[in-house]
């Protein structure tokens, strides 16, 4: 438990003055994803703690090292959660990076994301100037929304030090179905029951079993077990904690991970090899190796995107390309927050 | 209007009038009138233009050229915003979007919906029930207000609790830059790669850019929704009962409340069976399952009895419902019917603060003679206060403005914020000097800048420049210089 926000600001500022480039680890679970990290560490994982929780409120607010499982635990204790159920990824994954790396687990369709649940933050910008925006509050629409611009920048536009939630009350119950199918019925039905007004929670497939979570009022789960039928997966909460830290065996191994993020109902893309489908159809996961003008025209018939979420060749471009405005756009948005390009250079795109 | 001004302004017209068709390009003052404010008509202002393109590429030829002779330019939607965000601009071209009302695709499937920007909110909801689906956010304007002008102010409504504001409801946006260009943002995935620009649009009140498409998510309509309402004695205890139902682990579909004021209004006017003694009344909404409502009123009821409700009724048919939110819903004209005029802030606090900024506020009021009307989306802390006054009173309308100002302060001091979905506009740049450094200001307008370099998209809205900061910094410190 320690605020260290000083210490942070003064290497930011010494960075800047010697043009060193910064990056920014909490508690480095995430290297895999981006590209190379590049520069000295500012490490922001003693930079932790929760700075203030107030259930009834439900807002909690931390530092950004805090680990995601100190948090976890200590709504835990008040019958609460994060309702975008982030991944541990091996236990040291911190807020900060969480919302920098935009990530969130199975009940995100329903729950909503790490950017959707955030409320504000404290930021050092690359003038080394602590910034506040949003806050504890949760509606709040005064100056733009820079609390979740955050969300996917993965720390290019500055140094998240304190984040602001709204948490959610944990449900009565939950229970998950399993039936066999295959890949193209799975999504059909993932779609066609999250349309019911049902207390759906995740839905995933893979290796032909369809996993339909349900969490809610008991009442409510019991009658919707009863009207769709199928197997009661034996603990299942151990089996969607290991799908969002990527501990299932699909996530073995060191052939590339491919992510898209694509309409939930699209039709199953037509590439061999191994698949695992989550958020309802929104989220897919590939292994393999791939030609990747092929994988974006697909992603992009399929009104979404891929990236190279894991392993392969990191130090070409592993998200994907940028419209030319929108590429525009984001280096002069890079320009605003950090004018020196301190942070993390070039994790996001080779060129920001 | 110079006539430097006056040939601008028909050179400008004659050019428009080539690509749109002449009777989309309003130029003389008789039809330029009902432009000159949107619904915070206190504050008005005559623009130059006003033109109503029909295709996206004319909204493009439109903003290339205001930006080649640095041109401002207000977008419009319904002209409902509370914020004077689509007052025109004196030497400016408002762009409406009012032509843009087709929904494009209606996806039951992904249950989603692309429309056109000038789509009124409620027709996406009443276009997809055709489905069992519908859009969430449900802002009281919404038979009126425009999905465009949601994206813009991230609009909210009764039920945003639990179903969320406009940035969790959308999947992507088309838009044209201020140079003219037309951009994707976001998609029909759930997220898309870089930083979330979807989020910095939404809300961003036309500073960045213009909306011209919007995917909306669609979500399934409940199968039940009842509402409990209660009354209470006390404010205090009210809001006590608010953290009870959500430490019970309920997050309701909609949690009202209304104060004394307000209840009366709406009783006289709606005539819904409020109890109008109460000092301050709740209306809880639970929906979901007919199992989990079921469960959930229950329990909703018993709390509200052990949290000292001095009456309680349950709904118990769409009618009754009705009944019960029609009150809540007519709650602005039903106050504008006990006051000539009335005045409505929007800040949002932390729940617990609520009795004392009620208190709070209730004294200000007192003290300079005005009568304030609270209605309170109280499950997410957004208070709408309702300062009533007489516009023909000479002098009362600066007064409830300065009243408003303090409300919005007050707010501040206790942990909140100055707006919770009406935004910024003309109306609370005062304040955002209040909410905010100049540090965190500089970064707001480096943001501004990294879209619309020249500073031509509304300009004048949404966020102070520091030089104006200083000047109402000073005059805080220091009133008696301004000899006010
Ligand atoms: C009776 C009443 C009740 C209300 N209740 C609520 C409520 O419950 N919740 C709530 O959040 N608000 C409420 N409002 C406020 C208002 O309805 C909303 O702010 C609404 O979103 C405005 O939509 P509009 O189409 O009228 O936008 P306008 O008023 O026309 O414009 C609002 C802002 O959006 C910009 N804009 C409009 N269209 C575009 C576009 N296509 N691209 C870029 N910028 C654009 C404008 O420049 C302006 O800054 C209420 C208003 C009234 C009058």
């Amino acid at each position: 438990m320690s605020d260290i926000s000083q210490q942070l600001r003064e290497q930011i500022l010494q960075a800047r003055a010697g043009a060193t480039k910064l990056d920014i680890r909490g508690g480095a679970s995430k290297r895999f994803m981006g590209r190379e990290p590049q520069g000295e560490a500012l490490e922001v994982g003693r930079h932790r703690g929760i700075v203030s929780y107030e259930p009834v409120e439900l807002v909690l607010t931390a530092r950004a090292g805090t680990p995601l499982e100190e948090i976890v635990a200590a709504l835990d204790e008040q019958g609460q959660m994060l309702s975008f159920e982030p991944p541990c990824f091996g236990g040291n994954a911190t807020l900060g990076g969480t919302l920098a790396c935009n990530q969130s687990g199975p009940g995100r369709p329903w729950g909503g994301s790490v950017r959707d649940q955030v409320l504000g933050i404290r930021l050092i910008n690359g003038l080394g100037e602590e910034l506040r925006f949003g806050g504890q509050v949760m509606k709040n629409v005064a100056g733009y929304d820079v609390s979740r611009l955050q969300a996917g920048a993965m720390g290019t536009l500055g140094l998240i030090t304190e984040v602001s939630l709204k948490v959610l009350p944990k449900p009565g119950e939950t229970l998950t179905l399993v039936t066999e199918t295959s890949m193209a019925e799975a999504v059909r039905l993932m779609n066609e029951r999250a349309g019911q007004p049902k207390p759906l929670s995740a839905a995933c497939w893979h290796d032909g079993r369809l996993y339909l979570r349900l969490s809610g009022a008991r009442s409510a789960v019991d009658a919707t077990v009863r009207q769709w039928g199928g197997e009661l997966l034996e603990n299942d909460v151990a089996f969607w904690r290991e799908l969002r830290d990527q501990r299932l065996g699909f996530f073995d191994g060191d052939a590339p991970l491919w992510r898209f993020s694509l309409r939930s109902s699209a039709e199953p893309l037509p590439l061999e090899g191994d698949w695992l489908i989550d958020w309802g159809g929104a989220q897919r996961w590939y292994r393999g190796d791939a030609d990747r003008a092929r994988l974006d025209a697909l992603a992009a018939e399929a009104g979404g995107q891929v990236s190279l979420f894991r392993g392969g060749d990191r130090s070409g471009e592993v998200m994907p390309a940028q419209a030319p405005a929108l590429r525009l756009i984001q280096q002069r948005l890079k320009r605003a927050f950090d004018p020196d390009g301190l942070f993390n250079p070039g994790r996001l795109y080779s060129w920001m | 209007m110079s006539n430097l001004n006056n040939s601008t302004k028909a050179q400008l017209a004659e050019r428009f009038r080539r690509f749109i068709d002449p009777e989309y390009v309003i130029s003389d003052d008789e039809t330029l009138r009902p432009y000159e404010c949107d619904g915070l008509s206190m504050y008005c202002e005559m623009p130059m233009l006003v033109v109503l393109p029909e295709t996206v590429e004319q909204v493009q030829e439109v903003l290339r050229i205001c930006h080649r002779e640095q041109v401002p330019v207000v977008a419009r939607g319904a002209g409902t915003g509370l914020c004077a965000g689509a007052m025109p601009h004196a030497e400016g071209v408002v762009l409406s979007l009012a032509k843009f009302n087709r929904i494009l695709e209606i996806d039951p499937l992904a249950r989603s919906a692309r429309v056109q920007p000038g789509v009124r909110n409620l027709a996406i909801s009443e276009e997809a029930a055709a489905f069992g689906l519908y859009y969430g956010p449900d802002p009281s304007s919404q038979i009126a207000c425009t999905i465009g002008g949601n994206v813009a102010e991230n609009s909210g409504g009764v039920h945003c609790l639990k179903y969320g504001l406009t940035v969790h409801n959308i999947l992507g946006v088309e838009m044209v830059t201020v140079e003219g260009e037309r951009v994707q943002i976001g998609g029909e995935g759930l997220d898309s790669a870089g930083m979330d620009l979807l989020a910095l649009m939404t809300g961003s009140e036309g500073l960045l850019g213009i909306v011209t498409e919007v995917r909306v998510k669609l979500l399934p309509t409940p199968e039940r929704a009842r509402v409990v309402m209660a009354g209470f004695d006390n404010v205090q205890t009210a809001g006590d009962a608010v953290g009870g139902i959500i430490a019970a682990g309920i997050i309701p579909g909609g949690l009202e409340m209304m104060d004394t004021h307000a209840i009366q209004a709406a009783e006289d006017f709606a005539r819904a069976g409020y109890p109008r003694d109460a000092r301050a009344l709740l209306l809880c909404e639970v929906d979901g399952t007919a199992e989990e409502v079921q469960e959930h009123i229950e329990t909703v009821e018993t709390l509200f009895a052990q949290l000292g409700a001095t009456s309680v009724r349950t709904s118990h048919d769409e009618a009754e419902r009705a009944l019960l939110w029609k009150g809540r819903k007519s709650a602005f004209p039903a106050v504008g019917r006990i006051s000539p005029d009335y005045y409505c802030m929007d800040g949002t606090i932390p729940r617990g603060k609520l009795a004392q900024v009620l208190t709070e506020m209730d004294r200000m009021a007192e003290r300079v003679g005005l009568r304030v009307a609270n209605v309170f989306h109280a499950g997410d802390g957004n208070l709408h206060p309702l300062i009533l006054f007489d516009a023909n009173v000479p002098g009362e309308f600066e007064k409830t403005e300065e009243l408003g100002g303090k409300i919005l302060e007050l707010c501040v001091e206790v942990g909140g914020c100055i707006t919770g979905e009406h935004g910024v506009g003309v109306e609370k740049l005062r304040q955002m000097p209040v909410q905010f450094s100049d540090q965190e200001l500089r970064q707001f307008n480096a943001i501004k800048d990294a879209f619309d370099p020249q500073g031509t998209l509304n300009p004048g809205k949404g966020v102070p420049t520091l030089r104006r900061c200083q000047e109402y910094r000073s005059i805080e410190a220091n009133p008696e210089a301004v000899g006010a």
